[in-house]
């Protein structure tokens, strides 16, 4: 299996990432070598192994619903690029 | 004054006045003042470092300090600190301040340890070689042509060359055991669950785990004793009592089982990393200690599950840095979708690019179960080969990186070359159990070598005990 440029964009959409023509090469040939290395996988039949998605013995953590102190919105918004009084500001959404 | 003598030796002498934390402070920030061609720190707490130790200095002079009470720590640039800069090694957090204090600077703070500063590393914790961080390449202080590892290369740069008396570093595939090798010292990855993650800023969530640097393997049990244990505010940590490593420390390895994995000493291992190795293995030997042959018969598909997990967790995880609410924002965007696009184009570096890609990818539609279901199959395979292995021995010994210190740009165009320099380390985060580099030896050139111990889940004592054998043998 070997992956194209357009599938390359398709990605980078999914992944809001944009790149230069020359980039879309680059990692086009680059990621086209690291799949082709994950492949091996396919070697294994893993048809009767449930899969491993937590690595310690670990059941549901609950907790109770109490309310405790939580940050201040103005330490929320310390890092924030731009704000307006107790909000984030963002360009407009509708182009 | 020796920077690099024991804790214990150490406090031995703050206890009995002979000596002041300030003047060791002091000492660590000199250190770092005249090897700043090494940048293996992205920020300095000059000031307050030096402040903090004086009121330790008093503490002590009164009684009842705190177990790290004149121990001074450098900490990886992905564990939050209140009020200061956490960059990640990254452009997009290059002015983020934390509003927050991690769980493990909680700890060392309450237990009376000095924070000097906050260490470099590849961005987002992505690399092995230190170069992938946007403030610059870390150097090893041994050669300065050549990387120190990574991605914890600042932390362990900051203890080899007596910056710091130890450090915390993150480890989600070797990041702090591959550049402790490069470096010559300990370095270690506790159990999955171990340490709480409350404050590590987020790179592959079920593999990412905080762990200590240091000259010394008791150093590493009494940093260790105070950051482990349960914390409500990671669910992922674990319920467990938290061991006195230091008392299994005692030098005793006779009767120990030590299994040697037969698919890490294959043809392929450098010869000289196998003669230092088996000398290591004469000795423990030599002292009672039972060598046995075992498998890890799927050892070959570690880096590639690794590769596939890892790049799919951190796509999810980076999804956050879109210049909304923190981090860098383009100003080139002329509507929110722009926002996010330039900013993180403009934000993340070319590995995290790469993973971000590679991530999206194996969790798209049509390549999920192909690609994602399929390597968290063979993760439980791979896991099941070491819990298997652990019915017949107490720890396992493997060489730590195929490689000593490598040349700057020898492997940053290959990723592939630089994912498998990870080969004997990313199993272990595969198998949530733990792991510990100890230095060995060197090679020709006078470059560190080390080996690495690998244990049961939960079990670093008998790692620790067996590293802390091998510091006492030359």
């Amino acid at each position: 299996m070997s992956i194209t440029i357009k599938e390359v964009e398709h990605i980078a959409a999914l992944a809001r990432l944009e790149f230069s023509d020359e980039e879309k090469e680059k990692f086009t040939h680059q990621l086209n070598d690291i799949l082709q290395y994950i492949e091996k996988l396919n070697e294994l039949d893993t048809s009767t192994v449930e899969p491993l998605s937590h690595v310690i013995e670990l059941s549901n953590v609950f907790r109770d619903d109490v309310v405790k102190p939580s940050i201040s919105a103005e330490e929320a918004l310390k890092n924030a690029p731009a704000k307006v009084d107790t909000l984030f500001r963002v360009p407009k959404v509708i182009g | 004054m020796n920077v690099n003598e024991p804790f214990d030796v150490f406090r031995a002498r703050l206890n009995s006045g002979e000596e002041s934390c300030e003047a060791r402070t002091q000492q660590y920030l000199s250190t770092i003042s005249r090897r700043k061609n090494l940048n293996a720190f992205l920020s300095v707490f000059e000031d307050e470092a030096l402040a903090h130790a004086r009121s330790v200095d008093k503490k002590i002079k009164a009684g009842g300090a705190g177990h790290l009470a004149g121990m001074v720590v450098a900490v990886k640039d992905v564990i939050c600190m209140k009020g200061k800069r956490t960059t990640c090694g990254s452009k997009v957090l290059e002015n983020y301040e934390a509003i927050y204090d991690a769980a493990v600077i909680e700890k060392l703070r309450a237990a009376d340890a000095i924070v000097i500063g906050k260490t470099n590393m590849d961005e987002f914790a992505m690399g092995s070689s230190t170069e992938n961080s946007a403030f610059g390449p870390v150097k090893n202080p041994i050669d300065e042509t050549r990387v120190p590892g990574g991605s914890s290369g600042g932390s362990a740069v900051a203890v080899a060359a007596g910056m710091s008396s130890t450090s915390l570093g993150s480890d989600t595939g070797g990041s702090i055991r591959q550049p402790a090798g490069l470096c010559g010292i300990f370095g270690m990855k506790p159990t999955y669950g171990r340490v709480s993650r409350y404050g590590l800023v987020a790179f592959a969530s079920s593999f990412d785990q905080i762990g200590p640097f240091a000259n010394s393997a008791r150093d590493v049990a009494h940093i260790l004793k105070v950051i482990a244990g349960h914390d409500e505010r990671d669910s992922t940590s674990a319920k467990l009592p938290v061991p006195d490593y230091l008392a299994a420390m005692n030098r005793d390895v006779e009767g120990m089982k030590i299994g040697l994995p037969i698919e890490y000493f294959n043809e392929a291992l450098n010869p000289e990393i196998r003669s230092v190795l088996e000398k290591r293995i004469a000795q423990l030997r030599d002292h009672g200690a039972e060598f046995i042959d075992v498998s890890l018969p799927h050892s070959e598909y570690t880096i590639a599950t690794y590769y596939i997990l890892a790049t799919a967790e951190a796509s999810s995880n980076l999804a956050r840095y879109d210049g909304a609410r923190y981090g860098y924002r383009s100003p080139y965007a002329k509507d929110l979708s722009e926002m996010y696009t330039k900013s993180r184009s403009e934000g993340f570096g070319a590995e995290v690019k790469r993973r971000i890609m590679l991530g999206t990818y194996v969790l798209s539609a049509g390549y999920y179960d192909a690609h994602y279901r399929k390597a968290q199959k063979v993760r439980r395979l791979i896991q099941k080969d070491f819990f298997d292995a652990f019915k017949k021995v107490d720890c396992l010994m493997t060489p730590i990186s195929p490689t000593t210190a490598f040349k700057f740009g020898e492997k940053v165009d290959d990723p592939l070359q630089m994912y498998l320099s990870d080969i004997y380390t990313v199993s272990a985060n595969l198998a949530g159990i733990p792991g510990i580099s100890v230095p060995a030896g060197v090679d020709r050139q006078n470059l560190p070598i080390g080996l690495q111990l690998l244990g049961k889940q939960f079990d670093e004592s008998a790692l620790l005990k067996v590293a802390d054998f091998l510091e006492q043998q030359e």
